[in-house]
């Protein structure tokens, strides 16, 4: 059983990498002078639309966290609203920690935006396609000793390397190089990717290796 | 014998101070000083007279010039082989046949590591040796100020081009009739650096309207820089070059009329290229440099050619100061290069000569009170003598074999004096006091370790620790140590050849730093030895290591690992407010985390937690039982009070201090956006230079009304109603001081009244500062004689406290309240709402502490490089310029933030001693631990990093503030151990 969720899991993760790597390829064969480093912005749209959409499909599908009781067609439209809702708000919050952090408050908004929509999509919109908008279960996910299944491990691990990973980008920028990739808010928005596509690997890996250790509540 | 944390910390940084010190004075050694340029110009001397009377030389001006026009040639890393070698035989055959058959003398030019363009460009041109110090001294304007060839040629009316980098525009402003500047900043650009000054070269070879043309050709370094010495493309740039160098000669050999004088080419290099291709260090090939004369006026070479001989770079200043005719530079330490003028008679050659001697001996005069009796000084003067006399024979009209004999041994003789004249001046600043330095680095190195190895101990509950003293395998170690540390001293000092500060200090100094290092060296092993035994000794009473890591932990120490590490890049050195600005941003983020976690999950009924505090709480009430301290009867309540801290959870507290970490995260935003510095983002718009451009001064003075106010509503709640009305006054007359000095105006005051320097209003200020620094002091004092209540102790701190922020409110500029303002208002909540609740250990907040300050320094303005000292804040309320208190106030208003939150630091661990007893000695171990670890980094980065590129523009000026403030930090922890005494003594009673 475990075994065999966690394939499922390592392939999930598979395919979110891979769809990553395409999103750096695939659209230089419909627009032209694209590349990640030269038209950043339209990069990091594509990525934040196909993840998201990957990630949507992929929670249809695999189901990681059945809601037990059948649900009418409005509430399921109150839930869909409501995600929309807190992404939107991640959105927002990301980008306020973002120029906290000492981004530009008036110019390259849409640089500073499209970021925190990207590190939304990586954090915000995994948690809710794992755990739908309850508050509760993030808190208890995000607590110490509060995974309840492999996919909260996965959950945990992913958002961490994806955030470490922006935080980490933001090193090189004060260096003088003078090299592409140092503009704003490149290379957080390549960290963060980069942390992303890490975590996503790494979790299985992690989860196959300390298998033994990890119990979970039961629900 | 026992020591507690504080004192043995304190003990540490003093001799810390020590060790810094030491290498400071090893690293920036006293410059050859250098006059203004106004007595530059002194009447030059005459020829010496003859002996006897009556007769006296007619010839007291200085010589006319040798040469009509020059140009002087410099290709950027031009290494001595490129022409002599093979390399040049192949790729410049134009200079090679002009070296071995044409009119030219060729000679090798030593240059002085720091082989880097600039302070060659400065030793070209003025013939010095330019030292650290007067590098640093002159960050601030970069235009050289020191006499120099330049100079004094344009001030002799000769017109000079320039082509090239254009450090020589920022070195020489004003000084080129036209220029044009190329910039070296992009490496990577090979031909339009050359480009870019070869294009004016046919149009101005055609003018007759200049007299001197210096081209300064970038592209041979970038080249080294890129791809090495021995790439493929360095020979075609030679080629280029020759090619260049043929055009010139040819054309200036055409402009030569039969009566005018004949022309120069002068060719040179500024430092040559490593194997790597990289310079600043002082290997051969970095140092050697080809420097070529060319002209029509030399005789034509014959015979052999034999390998050119070696000068110093300096000479050229010199020699070419002669040959424009022009006086030689005043601080100019060259020797005219003989050679160059051989064709001329004797009698202009022994001028020459004197005139050189003459310069060098007078700049020993001014550098050495013992000026007599150096060998070169009485060389000059025996030839000198025997030069009156050749004179003599000259003006008595005779012409024989004699009188040319005699003159060549009288230039012999002035070679020789200036010779050891120019070698006994380049002593005195040439090199790093390696000595020094590494006895500086030994001393602080062992601090640190000593410290670390330490910690365990000094963090204990106890926070004291034994010192072995006289064990007696260590007092033979020691002993044997401190013989052998002498030994090297003497052997040291007996072969150094330059001058070593650590070497002229007194014999009983420098024995006592050997006992010192020994000592320090012998209680290192025996903390390890200590360390050693007890891993051994299996653990008897096996202490719960319940600690885990929590997150803030993590944040803590992988942000000192991190901000240590930057510190080896220099853009994280120029930037380095980010580094500290990203930190408390994320210890902020942390903070709010933990409270998060802290409040909610606390409330998901987690009794686990709650038994656990009970726990502490009995702890807490065994271990003062244990200590048999009466626990005040303000202990039950205030067991109490934290209980119920506890468990306001319901309470509106509660969303306040989850909303602290935001409101503090918002007020360093803005503080961020109040002044911006650093380098790369320093020209960007900030508020601070919006508040004091002259049309927002309305502005300005409304905000310095409510930051004056706001600073009066967070201080003086702790004080007692004596200081709050000083400090209402004070607070008033730093408002009255800033409208008197024009920064600001009062809201009735229409026009700008005239303008005074403030120095009663300022007076006015210090009075308060005084007295509430004073009330403070005596209630300190009173706390410690009578031991009254610790709540006397407390107000007393804050009392100093307070002063000390009038103060810093009087010496900020008022654009800068506002830092003030915010730093009051994150210490209270941070107290208040996070620190308290949260109960954090002394060492988690001092760190916090630590961190807080240092972004707050750079909140000021403040930077790492010399020019955002505010040097103003030294000459408030003092008439004139008074060295002490100057430097004290400067110090003080530069070191404000980390002063001030160090201070607060001790208010609040001492408002903690009732919850634990060795929070202030855990404190001060802390503040110094974390202070000693990037210094001792920082300097040995610095040591290896010596010849940087960047060593004097960044590594420098940073090392000067981490110096600076290691002082201020052990003057901290002085007053923490001093503070601390007063609570152990009444422990003890
Ligand atoms: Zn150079
Ligand atoms: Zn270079």
């Amino acid at each position: 059983m475990k075994e065999a969720e966690i394939k499922r899991l390592l392939a999930a993760n598979l395919l979110c990498v891979f769809s990553i790597i395409l999103t750096t390829t695939v659209p230089a064969f419909f627009l032209d002078s694209f590349s990640v480093l030269g038209t950043h912005l339209t990069w990091l749209c594509i990525c934040s639309v196909s993840i998201s959409a990957l990630n949507i499909v992929l929670c249809l599908v695999l189901k990681p966290n059945p809601s037990p009781k059948r649900s009418s067609f409005a509430h399921k439209i109150s839930r869909f609203l409501k995600c929309c809702i807190y992404f939107f708000m991640s959105c927002i919050l990301f980008h306020v920690i973002i120029v906290l952090y000492g981004a530009p408050l008036i110019e390259s908004v849409t640089e500073t935006f499209l970021f925190a929509v990207l590190l939304s999509t990586f954090t915000t919109l995994h948690c809710l396609c794992m755990l739908g908008p309850n508050i509760q279960a993030w808190i208890r996910v995000f607590s110490k000793n509060g995974a309840m299944s492999i996919w909260d491990n996965s959950l945990q691990i992913t958002t961490m390397c994806s955030i470490l990973g922006a935080w980490f980008g933001a090193f090189p920028i004060p260096l003088d190089w003078d090299r592409p990739w140092q503009v704003w808010p490149i290379s957080c928005s390549l960290g963060a990717t980069f942390g992303y596509m890490a975590g996503l690997i790494i979790a299985p890996l992690w989860i196959h290796w300390n298998q033994k250790q990890l119990t979970y509540k039961s629900r | 014998m026992r020591l507690r944390s504080g004192v043995f910390a304190s003990s540490c940084l003093l001799v810390e101070a020590l060790g810094v010190a030491l290498f400071l004075r090893g690293f920036f050694p006293l410059p050859v000083r250098s006059l203004p340029r106004s007595e530059a110009r002194r009447d030059p001397p005459a020829e010496p007279a003859p002996p006897g009377s009556g007769m006296v030389s007619n010839w007291t001006k200085i010589p006319p010039p040798l040469f009509k026009k020059v140009v002087i040639v410099l290709i950027d890393a031009l290494r001595d082989d490129f022409v002599f070698g093979s390399k040049g035989k192949q790729f410049m055959p134009y200079t090679t046949q002009v070296i071995e058959k044409g009119t030219s003398h060729s000679f090798i030019a030593e240059a002085k590591p720091p082989t880097v363009t600039m302070p060659r460009i400065k030793a070209l041109t003025t013939g010095s040796i330019p030292g650290f110090i007067d590098v640093i001294v002159n960050l601030n304007s970069p235009a050289l100020l020191d006499d120099n060839l330049i100079w004094q040629a344009k001030t002799a009316g000769k017109r000079i081009i320039f082509y090239g980098d254009d450090t020589w525009v920022k070195l020489f402003p004003k000084h080129f009739v036209e220029y044009d500047g190329t910039t070296s900043f992009f490496v990577s650009d090979f031909t339009e650096v050359d480009d870019n000054v070869t294009r004016h070269l046919d149009r101005v070879l055609k003018r007759e309207d200049w007299d001197i043309l210096i081209l300064h050709y970038l592209g041979l370094d970038h080249i080294g820089h890129m791809t090495g010495p021995n790439s493929p493309l360095v020979g075609p740039k030679l080629h280029e070059m020759d090619n260049i160098l043929k055009k010139i000669h040819i054309s200036l050999l055409s402009k030569e009329g039969e009566s005018s004088l004949p022309n120069l080419l002068v060719v040179c290099g500024d430092h040559g290229m490593s194997e790597t291709g990289s310079h600043g260090g002082s290997s051969e090939g970095e140092v050697h440099t080809p420097l070529l004369f060319i002209s029509s006026a030399f005789e034509k070479r014959s015979g052999p050619l034999t390998q050119p001989k070696l000068v110093q770079q300096t000479d050229l200043a010199t020699t070419l100061a002669v040959g424009l005719g022009l006086p030689i530079s005043r601080n100019s330490v060259g020797n005219l290069i003989l050679p160059v003028v051989g064709d001329k008679t004797m009698r202009e050659q022994l001028r020459f000569l004197h005139l050189n001697g003459f310069q060098l001996s007078r700049l020993l005069q001014e550098n050495t009170p013992a000026y007599e009796k150096d060998p070169g000084y009485e060389h000059f003067k025996i030839a000198e003598k025997s030069h009156g006399n050749w004179i003599k024979l000259y003006l008595d009209g005779n012409n024989s074999e004699i009188l040319l004999n005699l003159g060549k041994k009288v230039l012999k003789q002035y070679l020789e004096a200036l010779k050891t004249l120019s070698s006994s001046l380049s002593k005195q600043v040439a090199q790093y006091d390696m000595y020094s330095m590494l006895v500086g680095t030994v001393i602080v190195l062992e601090v640190l370790f000593l410290l670390l190895l330490i910690t365990p101990k000094a963090l204990s509950s106890r926070a004291e620790f034994e010192v072995p003293l006289s064990p007696p395998l260590f007092s033979l170690l020691f002993y044997l140590m401190c013989l052998m540390l002498c030994a090297v001293h003497v052997i040291v000092c007996t072969s150094a050849e330059s001058l070593c500060y650590f070497c002229s200090m007194s014999w009983l100094t420098a024995v006592g730093v050997m006992v010192l290092i020994s000592a320090l060296m012998c209680g290192i092993l025996s903390a390890i030895g200590k360390i050693l035994e007890s891993s051994r000794v299996p653990v008897k009473n096996p202490v719960v290591s319940n600690s885990s890591w929590s997150e803030v932990d993590v944040l803590i120490l992988a942000g000192t690992i991190g901000h240590v590490l930057s510190l080896g890049a220099s853009s994280f050195i120029e930037e380095e407010h980010q580094t500290w600005y990203f930190l408390i941003n994320t210890l902020c983020l942390a903070l709010c985390q933990e409270l998060c976690r802290n409040y909610f999950l606390l409330k998901e009924g987690d009794p686990q937690h709650s038994i656990t505090l009970k726990q502490s709480f009995d702890n807490v009430k065994e271990a003062y039982e244990c200590k048999n301290i009466d626990i005040p009867a303000a202990g039950d309540s205030k067991l109490g009070k934290v209980t119920s801290s506890a468990e306001f959870i319901k309470g509106s507290d509660k969303w306040i201090s989850l909303a602290s970490p935001w409101i503090i995260l918002i007020c360093c935003r803005l503080l961020r956006s109040l002044n911006q510095t650093g380098v790369q983002w320093a020209h960007r718009p900030d508020f601070g230079h919006w508040l004091t451009s002259s049309e927002h001064k309305s502005e300005l003075s409304f905000l310095a009304a409510v930051s004056l106010v706001m600073i009066f509503i967070l201080v003086q709640r702790k004080c007692s109603l004596v200081s709050k009305i000083a400090m209402a006054l004070g607070l008033l007359g730093v408002y009255s001081y800033r409208a008197a000095i024009g920064n600001i105006i009062f809201p009735w005051q229409r026009d700008s009244k005239d303008i005074s320097k403030g120095i009663t209003e300022a007076r006015f200020v210090y009075v308060f500062v005084l007295g509430i620094v004073f009330t403070g002091t005596k209630d300190l004092l009173k706390s410690q004689v009578i031991s009254a209540d610790s709540s006397v102790k407390s107000i007393g701190l804050w009392e100093v406290y307070s002063g000390l922020v009038l103060l810093a409110a009087l010496l900020f500029r008022p654009h800068n309240l506002p830092v003030l303002v915010f730093c009051l208002l994150i210490q209270t909540m941070m107290t208040k709402y996070i620190w308290r609740p949260l109960k954090f250990d002394a060492a988690q907040i001092t760190i916090m502490h630590y961190w807080f300050g240092q972004a707050f320094f750079y909140f000021q303005g403040n930077s790492n490089g010399i020019a955002t000292v505010d040097v103003s804040a030294g000459f408030v309320g003092l008439d004139s310029y008074v060295e002490i208190p100057a430097i004290f106030l400067t110090a003080f208003a530069t070191y404000a933030g980390p002063l001030l939150w160090a201070i607060h630091l001790l208010c609040y661990l001492s408002s903690e001693v009732s919850r634990n007893s060795a929070a202030m000695g855990h404190g001060c171990f802390c503040y110094a631990l974390v202070r000693s670890i990037p210094v001792a980094v920082y300097i040995i980065l610095v040591t290896s990093l010596r010849y940087h590129l960047f060593i004097w523009s960044v590594f420098s000026p940073k090392l000067l503030y981490e110096g600076m403030h290691v002082f201020i930090t052990a003057v901290i922890c002085l007053f923490f151990t001093a503070m601390d005494q007063n609570q152990s003594r009444k422990v003890q009673d």
